[in-house]
């Protein structure tokens, strides 16, 4: 066997508190894409910001072409031939693609130099982007092509991926997976990080899989089944719900072939969405972020109209109304965005009570507001919710996410919704504060209500529903029951394959 | 280098310090142009701010002007506040101030010279529907075609004036004027006349007017769902859509309602104060105005003051001018330069300012 391109042993990285990563050896062969498989926090960029020289690993050795490695910073990293596009952009809105391009370089060409080579470079690997643009003006998929092209420039051997596919759209991976061919057929390696294992699948032919900071999975992904690599990422038992599977009622709410455009330039329409959540029962709704979550709670909660058909209420057609009809009916929802969306960052909590509560607590008297009956909702919410604050006087931006998230909760939850819809319940909350607000919904649903919690977390999605279904693309697959889910049609479903197999069936 | 940390809340005691500070800062500015105007700075400041109400010689003339001129000033200060609150840029008033006062000369001089108690009222009603129809024109161009209401109010502004010198040289012309422009004296036919209430005051109807619109709008906004939704909106529109606050609904609501405000100041104006329209019947009122707003804070009672000190700097600048010789544009200076600072200062109230001494970078460690 020829000498790997980059060969990693033993490597071990230790936080306060937390092994990152522990042992961890694998070889990445010359003109190889390399998947690194793993749930979030299992370690996978702790191990890349290694190799990239972020951070020094506190045991382990690297070897590059049989050659010691051991980067003390990225700089070095890309003068060896490492390069890294990031999950998260970080360019310049207000500059434009060549100057974006020359700020990420060691030592930038002049402007019209580069902007030239810029324009070379797209052409060969087949990604248009034009570098007088602005990048405040491109795409998610654009922005990607500027770091991906800056990284290109530099004529990388090795190029690490940190979760590339997140923010694509379908025609966009497409774009992505030819250049990434391409880069593969010229001799150079990729590390491709991910946990869509159908891309994986498709992409790759080694991978290494962790679990909790080690290697717990070595397999050629094109031999593999997406149920076997998921097995391995996650371990082999599948949480089972805490709870038995209650009697439901009655439907309270139905969506029919909803379909509506979303009302941000870069955002997901919804396209045919079906569901149906009874009385008593819990609706998980899983997918990766940008795929349609957003514009799903603004259709439910009344932000966005629809023909009034296509959303009911306990039989009744609601699609037409507002928030706030929909409120006096008991359709109540929590947004993901708690500053700006879910509550006015610098209004008091009192008045963010007053914000969802004012019909149904009745804190509005003929028009007039009864601030003294706000004070006490919001007061309300911050014993029965455990909000850390100092008192409802507070501005919402003062507390800390976790607090005003229990706050945002604990005010739709007090106001006895008959469905409750949360996008990302729990996102940015602690561990204690987040069993809680399960709790919470959980006695919700015990209480008669039904309740669609759209989250990116799958195990909590997995421990607090009943039945589960994914958003792709603003298509949402058919519900089926958690208990008895397999990984295997859970990585189906969240890649967006499920629905035809369904057909099929 | 100074450097800005933003506050957990906003502060209090800044929101209130931050005008003071601002007139005091535009006095040392203001002294300063004067001074390079050659003029004492001290004895201009004094006839602007001091002279006006107390010296022996001008006090008997100036003070009732003092509510002549604060009275349009916070009357459609009020009305302006509300929509700013929400982020809704009306800055027109000038404009809607004109149309208010050209529909209510309209009725007064369609009536002439008959009699009844009912014309001052319709007027009043007509100078609001004026001024409420020419807001609702950016109001509807922004809500179904998304322009920018701070363009369109504006420009709308010169279309006012062009339509005021049109009634002034031609429609609403006295035919006993002897060719002079100019209507008939509204001032003069009783019917229509908005008279002094209290001889001495400078208190008219439209002072009056003022004050119920002061209070109205602290209701409004201290009570009422509408003002919290209109606060909301200004703040995190975002929160307000899902909070059930529809845009459109409350762009015409704002809209409409600072342009009848200073449409209804416009009536007010041309059927006391200034008597008739004339081409130069606009003194800069609706401008002001916005100078007003955001020096009170926004805040009813906030208007209330600054209207006042605004309209002292309009009667100690004609003093100032008077006196002094200093040109007219050196006090729309002084008063820009009001507006200046005080947003300028306005950071304060959100961000702190943070000293970083050089070497002692507080990133590195």
């Amino acid at each position: 066997m020829s000498t790997p391109l980059l060969s990693i042993k033993g490597l071990t990285k230790v936080y306060p508190g937390v092994v990152a990563n522990s042992d961890v050896t694998f070889d990445i062969g010359e003109g190889e894409v390399h998947a690194l498989l793993g749930e979030n926090g299992a370690g996978k960029s702790t191990l890349v910001k290694a190799i990239y020289g972020l951070i020094r690993p506190n045991e382990g050795t690297m070897e590059w072409r049989g050659q010691p490695y051991a980067p003390s910073a990225p700089a070095q990293a890309r003068a060896t031939g490492v390069a890294m596009v990031f999950q998260h952009f970080s360019l310049f809105d207000a500059m434009d693609v060549a100057e974006n391009v020359a700020l990420g370089m060691d030592n930038p060409p002049p402007i019209r130099e580069l902007a030239a080579q810029i324009r070379k470079v797209s052409n060969d690997y087949g990604l248009p982007l034009d570098p007088d643009r602005l990048v405040g003006d491109l795409s998610a998929g654009e922005r990607q092509r500027v770091e991906i092209i800056r990284c290109l420039l530099q004529n990388p051997q090795l190029l690490i991926m940190d979760e590339p596919t997140s923010v694509l759209t379908p025609q966009e991976v497409e774009i992505l997976f030819k250049t990434l061919r391409q880069l593969r057929a010229e001799g150079r390696s990729i590390l491709y990080i991910s946990h869509k294992l159908e891309e994986i699948r498709a992409l790759c032919e080694n991978a290494t899989v962790l679990r909790l900071g080690k290697v717990v999975g070595r397999a050629d992904p094109r031999q593999e089944s997406a149920r076997s690599l998921a097995e391995m990422m996650v371990g082999q038992t599948l949480h089972t719900p805490s709870r038995e599977t209650p009697d439901f009622g009655k439907p309270l709410l139905e969506v029919s072939d909803l379909s509506v455009a979303s009302p941000s330039a870069f955002g997901t329409a919804l396209k045919g969405i079906n569901l149906t959540v009874r009385a008593g029962e819990i609706l998980g709704i899983g997918g990766v972020a940008g795929n349609g979550q957003d514009e799903l709670l603004g259709a439910l909660s009344g932000e966005i109209r629809a023909p009034s058909g296509m959303v009911r209420m306990a039989g009744e057609p609601v699609g037409q109304y507002g928030p706030t009809a929909r409120r006096a009916m008991g359709l109540l929802c929590a947004p993901e965005e708690r500053l700006g969306h879910a509550a006015a960052p610098d209004m008091s909590l009192t008045e963010n009570a007053l914000l969802t509560g004012a019909w149904r607590e009745r804190l509005v008297n003929k028009g007039f507001v009864n601030w003294g009956k706000a004070k006490g909702f919001a007061e309300t919410i911050i014993k029965r919710f455990d909000v850390r604050t100092p008192g409802p006087h507070v501005a919402a931006r003062a507390l800390s996410g976790g607090n005003l998230q229990k706050f945002v909760i604990g005010r739709e939850i007090l106001q006895r919704p008959s469905v409750l819809v949360v996008n990302q319940p729990t996102w940015g909350v602690d561990a204690s504060a987040a069993a809680a607000i399960r709790q919470a919904l959980l006695d919700l649903a015990q209480g008669g209500a039904a309740v669609v919690v759209i989250s990116q977390d799958l195990d909590e999605i997995l421990e607090i529903s009943d039945n589960f279904a994914a958003l792709n693309g603003g298509r949402l697959s058919a519900p089926r029951p958690v208990q008895g889910l397999t990984m295997d049609q859970i990585g189906l479903m969240l890649g967006g394959a499920e629905g035809d197999t369904d057909v099929a069936a | 280098m100074l450097r800005l940390e933003k506050r957990p809340s906003p502060s209090k005691a800044w929101n209130f310090a931050t005008p003071i500070v601002a007139v005091l800062l535009t006095m040392i500015a203001g002294g300063i142009l004067f001074a390079i105007l050659g003029k004492n700075p001290f004895e201009a400041i004094k006839l602007i701010f001091w002279d006006p109400l107390f010296s022996e010689q001008f006090a008997a003339y100036s003070r009732p002007q003092l509510l002549v001129k604060a009275g349009p000033l916070i009357l459609i200060a009020v009305g302006l506040s509300i929509g700013f609150r929400a982020g809704i840029w009306n800055i027109g008033a000038e404009g809607q101030y004109i149309i208010g006062a050209l529909c209510a000369a309209a009725v007064a001089l369609g009536f002439y010279p008959g009699e009844g108690w009912y014309i001052f009222p319709l007027m009043i009603v007509a100078g609001a529907a004026g001024g409420w129809a020419w807001a609702m024109i950016p109001a509807i161009l922004k809500t179904r075609f998304n322009t920018n209401e701070i363009l369109v109010s504006l420009l709308l502004v010169y279309v006012a004036e062009k339509l005021l010198a049109a009634a002034a040289t031609g429609f609403m012309r006295n035919p006993q004027g002897a060719g002079f422009p100019g209507s008939r004296n509204i001032h003069q036919y009783a019917p229509a006349s908005n008279q002094e209430l209290i001889v001495g005051t400078g208190l008219h109807w439209g002072v009056v007017a003022a004050f119920v619109a002061v209070i109205f709008a602290y209701i409004l906004l201290q009570r009422h769902i509408l003002g919290f939704h209109v606060q909301l909106a200004g703040q995190a529109p975002r929160a307000a859509r899902f909070a059930g606050v529809a845009p459109t609904r409350l762009v015409l609501m704002c809209m409409g309602l600072s342009g009848a405000f200073a449409g209804m100041a416009g009536m007010f104006e041309v059927s006391g104060p200034a008597r008739l329209i004339s081409i130069d019947f606009n003194a800069g009122y609706g401008f002001t105005a916005i100078i007003v707003a955001f020096l009170g804070r926004l805040h009813p009672v906030g208007i209330v003051l600054a209207g006042l000190l605004l309209a002292l700097t309009y009667i100690g600048g004609e003093l100032a001018q008077f006196m002094l010789n200093l040109p007219a544009a050196a006090i729309q200076v002084f008063q820009g330069m009001l507006l200046f600072f005080l947003l300028a200062l306005d950071v304060l109230s959100n961000y702190r300012i943070l000293l970083a001494l050089p070497g002692r970078n507080p990133e590195a460690a």
